[in-house]
């Protein structure tokens, strides 16, 4: 038994803070659980796909062409004889990083502006959103046909563009969550301290506002894996060899009618993918949402 | 009229059953009020609630118990049974009265719904009805009024509507849950005399639920104390008032702010010298003039009270001494610095200085941090506390407030009311200020929490040697702490005066209405 009033901090009772609490909501959500384990063993094939992949990547077989699913190759393969779930493999790396990768940017981009422009407040808030605006009235496609005439068609190029078109919504987002926290007493009550706004934002503000921002980002993610994957459909995304699902539903398309396998394994992944987000998207949003969190 | 036998409500929930009313027996008579004591916890509330069907099933259970209404029994009934009786023989008033009024409808058909869910009349009827009702329950013009949205009422109007919404199918039972909580007090006054005068005219019966008996001190024939889902005391108001036997019920009459500081500060200089401040706000041709030009002084080691209703400014002047808002203009000068010219550095030391405490504990705790972390921003921004010695400040700072050291890592959520209060008090006396705004620090919290927060506000005042703003709507509380007092009114000062001499010798027609809306003072002067 330790003495209370001589306690030190290691002795103290671990309290549960709102993100625990958030995991033990969502633990019990068996959809947003399956969710979440699909993107992991996804994630996890994708990474280790070079070692465990079970062709080569280019690895042709032009004698057999495109045969259906069998005891060698699982999934079938294409016209050129090559295992369509090597092909899935590889594709899943491209559109796996894509999604990720894209989000990252816009995350990156979206909450820091929207958390300055709401912090800031006034003429420098109507400045930026402003240009975020703009930046929304452009057409996206041509923008990106635009990108890719000038600069020639480069994976981190897509990345950027995409990110660069889904910080906007991020952006706004946060913005509105940063008004409503700015009002709010603890937010003042840093201001009397004299923490420096910088300090402001990073410690009171963002923290607070990463709830729907998360939710919003397990959303992103498959819009934007949608938006690759339409891209490479228009021929305009990931360039041959390199695959991803988009470019292999896109072939998968062509030849539908006599080889439906190649359009029906890359559509399975690619929408097992969105539904497994979206589930986990739509947990999060029930395991974040604050009016049941106090009691 | 109302006969509720061993009533008993529980809650099921994963974590396991919560008893919350535990045989509750108690009874309304017509044209008499009882009124129903306890603090938030108490299961005052559920109780009244399960009358009416109003407790969620599951999670809430009814155990046991009969509620007579007019011979029938409520709980007995069906949903299809209790929905007629709900709204036209028994009606509520709640708490919040801008929570409870549809922001989208206007006033009159929000009125006039009830009517015509009950009774078959036609809408020229209704409306006559309605407009009859805001006239009785003291609506200036009604009939300019009555197509108005609630948000352009004031709230002490926006209760008034709730009152004659619920009396509109002419209720033989009203039950008010904390009707005045969320008003200042010369509004609670006014709103405990409407309903008292309308209980006598039309001979219904009320249940008064609140968490001050102060409040139903006027009002209240019966008063139920109840603690922890039972009741401990019952009987009439003088009983209760002069001879309350359990030790509860004692407890929450000595919580009832009465009596004041006992000892002055000693004249001293001033620390914070105020002149011609303003503060306005909005466009600039026609500002909003939130506080118009105040002048006034903080002695070193004095605590003034501030006292104003909602709207007076008076936070307004505290955020400004602070300078979080901007003065637009006027000066502050505190110990010799100009607040309001101070930057960067001046301005960072100043804050060091400066601090406040804030109304609601529930929005002045960042919810994603813990008590440590609270504690520890302040000791490291300004270099109090170096890596190696800030846990045991921050634990020696827990010591001060009274929380006990071992919740030390835990999260504002899993405290009470009283118990942020005190984490945010430690908060702002982390950097060891000279000055302290406190703005309605206790308003939100139960009574009994009340009195154990202004003591300590009072102690540590002493111990830290603090000057102190104290701003309240309340000037009981503000009596038990203040040295001198500033009225305001509508952004400007009515009257100054030490507390003594504003109490016995209230100069100014506002200030001897603020006095006499204060709860209880009939009963409490005996």
């Amino acid at each position: 038994m330790t003495n209370p009033a001589v306690m030190t901090l290691a002795e103290s009772e671990q309290g549960t803070s709102l993100w625990q609490d958030a995991w033990q909501r969502l633990r019990r959500n068996r959809l947003a659980l399956f969710g979440l384990g699909v993107i992991t063993l996804f994630v996890i094939v994708a990474v280790l796909t070079p070692w465990i992949a079970p062709y080569g990547y280019a690895q042709q077989n032009l004698e057999l062409g495109a045969s259906p699913p069998s005891a060698a190759h699982w999934l079938g393969t294409d016209i050129f004889g090559r295992d369509l779930l090597t092909q899935i493999m590889y594709g899943g790396r491209i559109s796996l990083a894509v999604g990720f990768i894209a989000t990252a940017v816009a995350l990156l981009i979206g909450v820091t502006w929207g958390a300055v422009a709401g912090y800031a407040g006034g003429r420098v808030d109507a400045v930026m959103m402003r240009l975020v605006d703009i930046m929304y009235a452009l057409p996206f496609m041509i923008f990106i046909v635009l990108l890719m005439v000038v600069f020639g068609r480069n994976m981190l190029l897509l990345f950027l563009a995409i990110g660069a078109v889904e910080w906007l919504t991020m952006a706004r987002i946060m913005r509105s969550q940063v008004q409503t926290l700015r009002q709010q007493e603890f937010v003042e009550a840093a201001i009397s301290l004299g923490l420096s706004p910088a300090a402001i934002i990073r410690r009171h503000l963002v923290p607070n506002a990463l709830g729907p921002i998360i939710v919003y980002t397990t959303l992103t993610i498959p819009s934007v894996m949608l938006l690759e994957a339409f891209l490479s459909f228009l021929g305009l995304g990931v360039q041959p060899p390199q695959t991803s699902w988009g470019l292999l539903i896109s072939y998968g398309a062509e030849t539908m009618e006599e080889y439906p396998w190649l359009l029906l394994y890359p559509g399975i992944a690619l929408t097992l993918t969105l539904f497994s987000l979206n589930f986990l998207g739509d947990g999060l949003r029930d395991a974040l949402d604050v009016r049941g969190a106090k009691d | 009229m109302l006969q509720v036998e061993n009533l008993s409500v529980s809650f099921v929930t994963r974590m396991g059953t919560n008893q919350a009313v535990d045989g509750v027996s108690f009874t309304v008579e017509p044209g008499r009020t009882t009124a129903i004591i306890g603090e938030s916890g108490s299961g005052k509330s559920v109780a009244c609630y399960s009358l009416l069907g109003l407790v969620p099933t599951p999670p809430g259970r009814i155990d046991s118990g009969t509620a007579l209404f007019e011979g029938r029994d409520l709980l007995q009934l069906r949903a299809a049974e209790l929905r007629k009786i709900r709204g036209r023989d028994i009606a509520m008033v709640f708490q919040d009265p801008m929570t409870c009024l549809n922001p989208y409808m206007t006033v009159g058909r929000q009125l006039m719904e009830p009517l015509r869910y009950h009774h078959n009349v036609s809408h020229a009827q209704a409306r006559e009805r309605a407009l009859a009702l805001l006239d009785e329950v003291g609506i200036r013009d009604p009939a300019a009024t009555i197509d108005n949205y609630p948000h352009q009422f004031s709230g002490g109007m926006r209760q008034r509507v709730m009152i004659a919404m619920a009396l509109i199918n002419e209720p033989k039972l009203l039950i008010a849950d904390e009707p005045t909580t969320a008003l200042d007090v010369t509004i609670q006054a006014q709103i405990l005399q409407l309903l008292k005068a309308l209980q006598r005219k039309r001979n219904i019966g009320v249940l008064f639920i609140s968490h001050d008996l102060a409040v139903v001190a006027d009002i209240a024939d019966q008063i139920v104390v109840m603690q922890a889902g039972r009741i401990v005391e019952s009987g009439d108001r003088a009983a209760i008032f002069q001879h309350a036997s359990h030790p509860y019920t004692r407890k929450l009459l000595h919580a009832i702010p009465t009596g004041s500081k006992p000892e002055c500060a000693p004249a001293t200089d001033a620390l914070i010298t105020v002149s011609g401040l303003s503060t306005w706000f909005g466009p600039r041709d026609t500002p909003v003039k939130a506080v118009d030009d105040v002048s006034f002084e903080i002695r070193r080691g004095e605590v003034l009270g501030m006292v104003g209703e909602s709207g007076s400014g008076k936070s307004t002047v505290g955020r400004s001494l602070l300078r979080l808002v901007n003065v637009t203009a006027g000066k502050v000068v505190f110990d010799g610095i100009d607040v309001t010219a101070a930057r960067n550095h001046a301005l960072k030391t100043l804050r060091r200085r400066m601090q406040i405490i804030f109304q609601d504990p529930f929005a002045s705790l960042n919810p994603r941090m813990t008590v440590y972390d609270t504690l520890a921003e302040p000791l490291l921004l300004h270099r109090i506390a170096d890596r190696s010695t800030v846990a045991e400040k921050v634990l020696r700072l827990m010591d001060d407030v009274g929380l006990a050291r071992t919740f030390v890592r835990k999260y504002p959520h899993e405290f009470s009311g009283g118990q942020r209060q005190r984490i945010a008090i430690g908060r702002a006396l982390a950097t060891r200020p000279d000055f302290v705004v406190a703005d309605e620090p206790v308003s939100a919290l139960d009574v009994t929490i009340q009195a154990q927060i202004l003591q300590l506000m009072h102690d540590l005042g002493k111990e830290y040697g603090l000057t102190m703003l104290f701003i309240s709507h309340d000037l009981a509380v503000v009596r038990q702490l203040a040295d001198r007092i500033v009225v305001l009114h509508k952004g400007t000062i009515v009257e100054q005066a030490t507390t003594e001499a504003l109490f016995e010798h209230p100069q100014q027609p506002y200030t001897k209405r603020l006095l006499a809306s204060i709860p209880g003072r009939s009963l409490l002067a005996t």
